[in-house]
């Protein structure tokens, strides 16, 4: 008899709580398909002025680095900058630049005006490589562990935070996904 | 006369080179059974800037990229099943308008009929005992509860 009573509050009780987890997910940000998955194939020539290709290999030398996607059209991009020139002043850590659909001569001023933090970069012209990567937003983060495997993307501006707890440690080798080909 | 087919010829002229200038050019192909199929395609593939819109609705130039990419994987001899696979493999699920049945979208599907059957199941008891306390009707009273009636009446007449 008394359950009768209790019954209400207990469907309000999972709804609330399923509503309350559901405010919490991010619908905007599509996990990526490419977690434990090798790095697809490509080379990329470098963005103008500078020499060089960024390719496949780059990510298969044993230590793990990181893979931004930038565009000069892209402002969220501009946000993100500082942190990625911070680390490339402050830290030994690899950092990719990989340059969507950009104008040559925008993405070699960009690079100029802001800085640039990158050990390589690649400019993906017509942006087959960042489909192959699965990109579907402009800026996004990849950790590649030392055997090329994707091991981690952030989505939009990477902030301190995410930095820390979410890059900092794969990095380090931590939180490690084992490699499905 | 000679000026207005010079602006005409500087419309095709305008025309023709706008296309060579774009890098992704969002062209029928020109065989008509292969294009239908790239268009039923271009219906099932969301756009993952948009979301809730299919490529074949979205104008955001991944979508347009990626109509172009479901002609060529066409093109080139994929049947249906391996275009979505090429674009799930970059993607994931997501990419699919219509979300494939597994142990992860599970409760997608199965959700809204478990619901339906709780609400249905829910109203069939309650209909049924109603409908049970009404053929019921009230029980006849015993000789105890007569004789208190009784005595009511009686104070009361």
């Amino acid at each position: 008899m008394r359950l009768r009573y209790l019954l209400p509050g207990i469907v309000f009780l999972v709804v609330a709580v399923v509503l309350g987890v559901g405010l919490t997910l991010k619908p905007r940000e599509i996990p990526s398909a490419l977690i434990g998955k090798p790095v697809p194939e490509f080379v990329l020539p470098a963005v103008e002025g500078r020499t060089g290709q960024f390719s496949t290999a780059d990510l298969k030398t044993g230590s793990p680095v990181l893979v931004n996607v930038f565009a000069s059209w892209c402002g969220p991009c501009r946000q993100e900058h500082p942190l990625f020139m911070e680390l490339a002043r402050t830290t030994d850590i690899t950092i990719y630049g990989l340059n969507q659909r950009d104008a040559p001569a925008d993405a070699a001023r960009w690079l100029e005006t802001f800085g640039d933090p990158y050990d390589k970069t690649g400019a993906d012209f017509d942006g087959r490589a960042s489909i192959d990567w699965g990109v579907y937003g402009v800026p996004e983060t990849f950790v590649v562990d030392g055997s090329g495997c994707i091991q981690f993307k952030h989505i939009s501006v990477l902030t301190r935070d995410v930095l820390e707890e979410e890059i900092l440690p794969r990095l380090r080798g931590e939180k490690h996904v084992p490699c499905t080909p | 006369m000679t000026t207005r087919i010079l602006a005409l010829a500087a419309l095709i002229l305008g025309l023709l080179a706008t296309p060579a200038l774009a890098q992704y050019v969002d062209q029928p192909l020109s065989d008509s059974a292969l294009e239908r199929r790239a268009q039923a395609l271009h219906k099932d593939i969301r756009c993952l800037v948009c979301q809730n819109q299919a490529i074949s609705d979205s104008n955001a130039s991944l979508a347009k990229q990626l109509r172009v990419v479901v002609r060529e994987r066409i093109e080139a001899g994929d049947n249906d099943a391996e275009v979505k696979s090429y674009l799930v493999d970059r993607y994931g699920d997501w990419v699919l308008m219509r979300p494939p049945l597994n142990a992860s979208t599970l409760i997608l599907w199965i959700g809204p009929f478990v619901i339906l059957a709780f609400v249905l199941g829910g109203t069939a008891v309650f209909v049924l005992r109603r409908r049970r306390q009404q053929q019921a009707g009230t029980a006849p009273l015993d000789a105890q509860e007569e004789a208190r009636l009784a005595k009511i009446l009686d104070d009361h007449v």
